[in-house]
């Protein structure tokens, strides 16, 4: 019954997301040699089956034109509908106009994407339901069929244990959120059905990292998580600066997956079998060293997937996305894979204790460099960016100290929290017309709700109580500092750790402050973005986000403040205290700098980190350096070798045979009896072979 | 049922005689009508194929079934052996489905002789088929040869520009492979005295020394490198790929290719088993170094087509080392990663060659990107394609890859376990690779806006033909992808059978 529910919930989304892909209309954009906005009425009525040119709603013409234009800050996407426009729009002079936005494909899209997934959630729910009268035990398991490889089989099941019941909830509750959400962010674009549809299948492929039971099938949702992550943040393809966000996301996680792939021939070779449930039984038996090689393996993917240092440079560009993508994939659910599974294999890599402690210094140096990136950065999102790495290493820093569901009750907080604001910043975004806080400021009156909700969203970042992630910060600093005294890090490694996550929470203090006084208090602007090019979309609103938006918003803004209450009984009052103190110090701090000039950006008290905090400390430029570039001139030689040399040697020896043949012509002179006499000492040879080998 | 195969011969070959009949129609009445008829002979042939699947035993899937054995050349101890096992069965399928699939997409093109088109496409079919059904040593010979000629005329009539020159590479570098597989194939039998496959198999090398199997293993290994093609004997590939029509393309890629690694399992590894134990190491580091090679030749190219052809060395590579395991799990990659690649790659062709079809050209600057603007159909079916070549879990690709490096990481006992994970790690940063190249490829053809320039009349979207040419191809490959087992349950007891294990 309950491995049903899971394989049913599973596999709706997939479902949905394939019939949404079929009926994709799938209109060419067509050649418009007119300068934008030359449509001046918006048509009254679209037929949907009309591929006409002319016929070209005028709030989207813009974006095709406006977007190209929009990577003034490294690639960050816009909503589609209401860009930010830059000057050189108005100059684009021929544009391939989007084809007719047809609202009746998008609201038949809408529906093929909420109802499965609300469907999802409910099941999750009936799920947890059944799950907490406890009438399954430790694990359901059920397969469907089992792969005979020729070595270890490969058997195709699930298994739900409390851990998948809890993040399962998490991630189709969010993705409902977000599925309806999309639906007013992505009013006007006409890619929305492709959009919708690959959130359904990333949904599916996240429940089935959740609900699998075997590391192989872990593995492909994984996998397929990690492609829906790639086609989403390259949802506006029409900016190369998205495109590349989007290949860099993939190819970065594919770096760790292979390690990650490896891990799981080392685990599962060792326990022989690729079965979690036969892992975590057999575990005990495999001799240290492999248990070592095997969870170092599946470290790098889990640094990959959940953004940790050093394969943690993916993620701020993955703001190129649309935000509710931002929302679901790269702050609520995907990059909490990697924790999910540290958590779930988490005996083994308890056993490996060298693991552990790579795992601490990693999530020591990424949330502390992650916070000071975040203090330094303008754009809104990549804030938030770099508060996802910074939270995700919490996690990672609780499951280090040995303490899985710490780890996984911030995971869940996080993830309430985390998508709440990311959804609120769409809002701002929406209303300002751009990512960049510099050109916010003073939303607090036009967007009263956003602001109450984005301030719960901030609360809970920074650990104040009451909000949720008060509770879940002082779950994962009790079990931290626990681990410095005993446990099964090392000394060093624990009080690095301690130390970094306490100086984390002054920093997350400090920034959240800075951006939530950036965006919301102080006066707007006075230059505000440069006027819209005629004919697009009314680029600012400067009000409130529709329904569909703000609904979302304020169903999470709930769990987002309420949920760490379930946290209650666990409270060390003394840690506590230490946390609030310190993040307050960091937020005082930033307020009394922000006091002196509101206008100026309070991450000037960086002093001359600033620029190295805002670069992220250079690692970008540093990876291009080493690999990128290497590979590329290799590519480079490769191409030239294989004209020049393989090939060479090919025609060469074509050459030399053409030279050669040339000598022997002298033998073919027409006289008979050479013929005849080659032909026999020819037979001889033969002859003389076949007595010799045989 | 033991007519099948013979009939699966049959039916491409009378196809093709009827063809030298003279006919007298108008030449456009003529076109269609030639049309249809090469659409018939090769769904006969498909329907044969299915036909053949459908009877078949699988739980029997080690043993050679529908077997027909007649005296040939009694004299030379020549039979016509043929037959049907787990391992050839996927191969035979695959091949009756894309010459149908290339006669699918030939109705809605117009092409300079079709009568000829479809005769040589026919006699390449008889020899693809009869290659993979045939059980003795020099029939197969016989057919690896036949497949050669008509290919020869496919690239050098109606390819592309530099055809003279890629067709004359193709068939001077093949024939050569061949020769060189002659040799091994005639030193076995002058070894055990019999050209029997399934004896020479039964046998494993009982009757050979183990330098004759090393002698025979390299001359056969060569022989069918050069068709595989294997690093460093690969460039007659991406010549004969980038001048070769389309359909030539197809089957170049989906079926000439995979004749060489059948070879391989059918030939290579059970008859000699002493020589691949020698020779494995090194047929696992030329593999590798093919992986790593194709993909950077594959990172630099500037012509689509090319690059899909290099793509194919890279994947062939990750065959091979499948092959260089010789544990069931490695053996059992590579004729999966085989039908995959055949899959994905036949379908990469077919929209490689629409798009050159469309812009007139497949050099990548040139297209200038946009595609999914441009032609979303088109756009999303070539991000559908690459995205399985890269080898994505649910997709068919992946099966093959994955299995081959797991293959690597436990490889047949007496063979160097550091050295083969060495060769992993290598594989594994070649899966990095390969999805770079694609997605790059991906970014600069289907993403970004056209240039204005790059405006002229609105380009058709997949039309109803390519369609139906293409839509078998992605179906098998989800099919595949998602269910591993429709392809494993039967490769498994034929591998088991192969390698000698209960």
């Amino acid at each position: 019954m309950i491995v049903t529910l899971a394989a049913m919930a599973t596999l709706l989304p997939f479902l949905a997301a394939a019939a949404a892909l079929l009926g994709c209309r799938w209109r060419p954009a067509t050649a418009r040699p007119t300068a934008v906005g030359s449509t001046a009425a918006r048509p009254t009525a679209v037929d949907p089956t009309a591929v006409d040119p002319t016929a070209v709603d005028p709030t989207v013409v813009g974006p095709a034109a406006a977007r190209t234009t929009t990577a003034r800050t490294s690639g960050t996407g816009s909503p589609a509908g209401h860009p930010p426009d830059g000057p050189e729009a108005a100059g684009a002079v021929a544009v391939l106009a989007r084809p007719t936005l047809d609202r009746a494909a998008n609201a038949r899209a809408a529906w093929i994407a909420v109802v499965p997934t609300a469907v999802s959630a409910g099941l999750a729910i009936w799920l947890a339901a059944l799950w907490a009268t406890g009438a399954s035990g430790e694990s359901a398991q059920g397969t469907l069929t089992v792969v005979d490889t020729g070595s270890l089989p490969i058997s195709f099941g699930l298994e739900v244990t409390g851990l998948s019941v809890v993040v399962g909830l998490l991630v189709t509750l969010v993705a409902l959120a977000v599925q309806v959400y999309s639906i007013g962010y992505l009013a006007d674009d006409p890619r929305y059905p492709s959009y919708s549809a690959f959130i359904s299948l990333f949904t599916s492929a996240m429940l089935l990292v959740i609900y699998a039971g075997d590391l192989l099938v872990l593995y492909a949702g994984w996998e397929v998580m990690g492609l829906c992550s790639y086609l989403l943040i390259g949802h506006w393809w029409e900016d190369r600066a998205n495109s590349r966000a989007a290949i860099k996301a993939f190819l970065v996680t594919r770096v760790g997956d292979v390690g990650f792939l490896f891990g799981i021939f080392v685990l599962g070779l060792g326990a022989g079998s690729f079965r979690i449930a036969d892992v975590l039984a057999r575990y005990p038996e495999m001799p240290t060293a492999t248990l070592i090689a095997a969870t170092m393996l599946l470290l790098a993917g889990v640094a990959g997937k959940s953004a940790q240092v050093p394969l943690h440079t993916w993620l701020p560009d993955a703001m190129a996305g649309p935000t509710p993508i931002s929302a679901l994939i790269h702050a609520a659910t995907m990059v909490a894979a990697g924790i999910f599974v540290v958590a779930r294999l988490h005996p083994v890599f308890h056993a490996a204790g060298l693991t552990l402690d790579v795992l601490a210094v990693m999530a020591a140096l990424g949330m502390l460099g992650a916070a000071l990136a975040a203090l330094a950065q303008d754009d809104l999102k990549r804030v938030l960016a770099y508060s996802t790495i910074s939270q995700l290493a919490y996690m990672a820093a609780a499951l280090a100290a040995g303490d899985d569901s710490a780890a996984i009750f911030h995971l869940v907080t996080h993830g309430a929290f985390k998508a709440l604001l990311f959804l609120c910043a769409g809002a701002v975004i929406h209303a300002v017309g751009s990512n960049l806080m510099s050109d916010m400021g003073g939303l607090r009156r036009s967007m009263p709700v956003t602001f109450a909700a984005m301030t719960v969203g901030f609360a809970a970042l920074m650990g104040l109580p009451p909000a949720s992630g008060f509770f879940s910060k002082d779950a994962v600093l009790v079990a931290v500092g626990g681990s410095a005294g005993e446990g099964a890090l090392s000394g060093a490694a624990a009080w690095l750790l301690y130390a970094s996550a306490l100086a984390t929470v002054a920093v997350t203090g400090a920034y959240a402050m800075r951006a939530w006084l950036r965006t919301f208090f102080g006066e707007p602007p006075v230059v505000a973005l440069p006027e819209p090019a005629p004919g697009t979309a009314h680029v600012i609103t400067g009000h409130e986000a529709p329904l569909s938006m703000r609904l979302p918003i304020i169903v999470l803004a709930l769990p987002a403040a309420f949920l760490g209450f379930a946290g209650l009984g666990e409270l060390h009052w003394d840690v506590a205290v230490v946390s609030v103190g310190l993040a307050l110090l960091g937020a005082g701090v930033v307020y009394a700098v922000w006091r002196a000039d509101p206008l100026a950006d309070p991450a000037r008290l960086l002093g001359p980190l600033r620029g190295v905090c805002e670069r992220a400390f250079h690692v970008d430029t540093a990876y291009e350096l080493v690999f990128v570039r290497p590979v590329a001139a290799l590519a480079r030689v490769v191409v030239g070798a294989d004209a020049g040399v393989v090939d060479g040697a090919v025609r060469g020896s074509a050459k030399a045979t053409l030279r050669l043949s040339g000598l022997l012509r002298f033998t073919q002179n027409g006289n008979a009896q050479l013929y005849v006499s080659g032909l026999l000492a020819g037979v001889l040879i033969i002859a003389v072979g076949a007595v010799v080998l045989g | 049922m033991t007519w099948v195969p013979v009939a699966l011969l049959a039916v491409p070959a009378l196809g093709a005689l009827v063809l030298l009949a003279p006919a007298a129609a108008r030449p456009r009445a003529r076109a269609r009508l030639l049309r249809g008829y090469g659409l018939a002979v090769s769904g006969l042939t498909l329907a044969l194929a299915v036909a053949l699947a459908v009877a078949f035993d699988y739980g029997d899937a080690g043993r050679p079934q529908f077997s027909t054995d007649l005296s040939w050349i009694p004299g030379l101890d020549l039979r016509f052996h043929l037959g049907v096992d787990g391992i050839s069965l996927p191969l035979v399928v695959l091949t009756a489905l894309l010459t149908f699939l290339c006669f699918v997409y030939l109705t809605g093109h117009a092409t300079t002789r079709p009568r000829a088109l479809v005769f040589t496409v026919l006699v390449l079919e008889v020899g693809m088929i009869g290659t993979f059904l045939a059980l003795d040593l020099l029939l197969f010979f016989v057919f690896f040869e036949v497949v050669l000629i008509p290919m020869y005329f496919v690239i050098a009539v109606w390819g592309g520009a530099g055809r003279r020159a890629a067709a004359v590479k193709f068939i001077l570098y093949t024939l050569l492979g061949s020769v060189v597989l002659l040799l091994g194939l005639l030193l076995i039998w002058a070894n055990t005295g019999t050209l029997d496959m399934v004896a020479l198999a039964r046998a494993h090398g009982d009757g050979m020394s183990r330098s004759v199997q090393i002698l025979a293993f390299v001359a056969v290994g060569v022989g069918l490198a050069v068709k595989t093609p294997m690093w460093p004997l690969h460039t007659w590939l991406p010549d004969a790929h980038t001048e070769a029509p389309t359909v030539g393309s197809v089957l170049l890629a989906g079926v000439l290719l995979k004749m060489g690694t059948y070879g391989f399992a059918r030939i290579a590894i059970p008859v000699l088993p002493e020589g691949a134990a020698a020779v494995a190491p090194w047929l696992g580091a030329f593999a590798v170094v093919g992986i790593i090679y194709g993909a950077l030749a594959c990172l630099a190219q500037r012509d689509l087509k090319r690059l899909i052809a290099y793509s194919s060395v890279g994947h062939m590579g990750f065959v091979l080392l499948g092959f260089a395991t010789l544990t069931p799990v490695g053996i059992n990659a590579a004729l999966f990663g085989n039908v995959a690649h055949g899959l994905i790659t036949g379908l990469l062709f077919f929209l490689a060659g629409a798009v050159k079809e469309r812009y007139g050209t497949a050099d990548m600057p040139a297209l200038g990107g946009g595609m999914l603007a441009r032609m979303p159909r088109m756009g999303s079916l070539l991000t559908f394609a690459c995205v399985a070549s890269l080898g994505l879990p649910g997709l068919a690709g992946f099966w093959g890859e994955m299995l081959a490096l797991f293959g690597a990481f436990q490889p047949a006992a007496g063979l160097s376990r550091p050295l083969y994970l060495t060769f992993m790690a290598v594989g594994g940063v070649g899966t990095v690779l390969t999805a770079a190249y694609f997605l790059v490829m991906l970014s600069r053809v289907t993403h970004g806006s056209p240039r204005p320039a790059a405006l002229p009349t609105p380009i058709a979207d997949v039309r109803g033909y390519e369609l139906a040419a293409w839509v078998p191809l992605v179906v098998l490959i989800l099919l595949f992808g998602l269910w591993p087992k429709a392809l494993l349950a039967i490769t498994t007891p034929a591998v088991h059978t192969l390698l000698g294990m209960p």
